[in-house]
């Protein structure tokens, strides 16, 4: 695996595969009594957030303490990037401090791979979500949850539904469960499909009546109104009605589809309560896997950083050790 | 578990490039039954005993033996495996390894008599790292090792309860365990360096002088 996870466009299926295989035996620990490893003891990961947020957050932090890994939590709120501090001197800090991984989440599209090609720091980054680009840890944790529920995702068919242009996590999903070899169906107004769309590995419709027959599991996302500064449908109630999951519509899933949903939930806007509370609602299950799955990715990535060992380097190490710092370099 | 071997014979082992055989099917077969006999002694039945493979091979061994006693007592012995890789020392210094499941019997491991398998002792690091995985997932009123092979050269102060076979060898040979589960037969050989291909150029010590 690389050295950082910055965007599920740049996993292989190789390595998204790793990714859920690790995870899978890593799940088993939350059924034992001490949920505990010692696979990242003295090693230091930065949650680095400047932006909200609630599951991500204390997700990557149980998965970073389960491996025994020191954590310092960063929120800009309260901290000195309120009085202006700059993303490379925040950065300068966290290198200063030792961090071994970087886990960042911005509002802006980017920033994780800045922070990692910049040369600012050593570590690993951790894309947590940047602006409305991607967050693919989180595409990571559906494609573990899906493959659980409906096997190898394979020509499965995938619908996602809502707020598409705005969402990191519908566009982490598409390339990961494309890579995996999902059908991926966008549904969204046309309004709120990203321009270029045609270009993704994915189909996309705005009828989500007609997208809902044949699929083995759908994902509603978040209407994210911090982002909308213009008006993108005429109301709640219109939207609510045209793409929310209600009911009627849950009835028409086959039998074995499964919902999904990213979080935070709009109850009664994007998904009805009583689907969001349904037996074939994952939306819990989710959050459980998140931990697993993002313990696998920070195992994977701390674990056998080459240049460590001045004992045994074999030759490839060595190769891949300057590949890292050209990158660095960049 | 007799004496070494004669020195000549591993310098033998040195000088031929092709892999040598040093147990075949019935000898695996013939040592799995001893082991399985040793543990029944040692612990008077197989009252309270689990074995626990180490991944990969130590799993299939588990199962043998289990299967062993099992004939012998007229009773189901339980079994599983253990994997060890997030308890592993060496973790920092290689590539991530993909982790292996780790099954444990439904009956648990607390108060049990766990007896470890696994296929090559060695340095005993792995055997290390497996009693740490262990208490983190109970505690057992006694562990015991079994291993098919133990070539010496070790590093901690770990001993097995049960050997296969005691194997001499040097630092740079190989020694390896191809069982019918995973490979295409049953036999253990050492493969020597040449034939093993670019061994790490570990500073070859008084290898011989150290074989206990």
């Amino acid at each position: 695996m690389k050295r950082h996870l910055l965007s599920s466009a740049d996993l292989s299926r190789a390595d998204a595969l790793q990714v859920l295989d690790t995870a899978e035996e890593l799940r088993t620990l939350a059924n034992r009594p001490i949920k505990k490893l010692p696979t990242l003891r003295g090693r230091t990961v930065v949650n680095l957030f400047f932006e909200d947020s609630t599951r991500t957050r204390i997700s990557f932090e149980a998965a970073a303490k389960r491996l025994s890994a020191d954590v310092i939590n960063f929120s800009a709120k309260g901290s000195s990037v309120s009085k202006g501090e700059s993303l490379k001197d925040t950065a300068l800090t966290l290198e200063a401090m030792g961090a071994d991984a970087v886990v960042i989440r911005h509002g802006s599209s980017g920033a994780p791979h800045r922070l990692a090609t910049s040369g600012w720091v050593r570590s690993s980054v951790v894309n947590a979500g940047d602006g409305t680009h991607e967050h693919p840890t989180q595409a990571l944790l559906d494609a573990f949850t899906l493959r659980r529920h409906l096997g190898d995702l394979d020509g499965r068919r995938v619908t996602i539904v809502g707020d598409v242009l705005h969402s990191r996590v519908a566009r982490s999903n598409a390339w990961l469960l494309s890579t995996l070899g999902a059908d991926v169906t966008l549904v969204a107004p046309p309004t709120l499909l990203p321009v270029g769309v045609e270009n993704w590995p994915v189909q996309s419709s705005y009828d989500l009546d007609s997208a809902l027959d044949k699929c083995d599991a759908v994902m509603m996302l978040r209407v994210q109104r911090e982002r909308m500064n213009a008006a993108f449908f005429p109301s709640a109630r219109e939207y609510s009605r045209r793409y929310g999951l209600d009911g009627r519509r849950f009835a028409r899933l086959p039998e074995h589809a499964i919902v999904m949903h990213p979080g935070p939930m709009n109850r009664g806007m994007e998904i009805a309560a009583d689907v969001a509370d349904s037996a074939r609602s994952v939306i819990v299950e989710q959050v459980t896997n998140g931990v697993a799955v993002r313990m696998a990715v920070l195992y994977l990535l701390l674990s056998g950083q080459p240049g460590e060992s001045e004992r045994d380097v074999a030759p490839t190490t060595r190769e891949s050790e300057l590949s890292g710092l050209a990158g660095a370099a960049r | 578990m007799g004496p070494s071997a004669p020195r000549s014979e591993s310098h033998q082992r040195q000088l031929s490039a092709s892999p040598v055989v040093v147990l075949d099917a019935a000898d695996i077969q013939r040592a799995l039954t001893r082991i399985a006999h040793e543990i029944l002694e040692r612990n008077r039945g197989s009252d309270d005993v689990v074995l626990l493979g180490i991944p990969t091979r130590g799993v299939a061994l588990a199962r043998r033996v289990a299967a062993i006693m099992g004939g012998v007592e007229g009773t189901d012995v339980p079994f599983g495996s253990i994997d060890i890789t997030m308890y592993r020392d060496d973790l920092r210094m290689r590539p991530a390894r993909t982790l292996e499941p780790t099954e444990v019997p439904a009956r648990g491991i607390d108060d049990a008599i766990v007896v470890l398998v696994d296929d090559v002792l060695f340095s005993g690091r792995t055997v290390r790292a497996a009693l740490d995985a262990l208490g983190d997932i109970g505690r057992p009123r006694a562990v015991q090792l079994a291993t098919l092979v133990d070539r010496g050269h070790r590093e901690l102060p770990i001993r097995a309860d049960f050997v296969g076979k005691n194997l001499p060898t040097s630092l740079v040979e190989r020694v390896e365990v191809n069982l019918l589960e995973y490979d295409e037969r049953d036999a253990v050989f050492i493969a020597s360096a040449a034939t093993a291909g670019a061994s790490p150029a570990s500073p070859a010590s008084p290898a011989e002088g150290a074989i206990r």
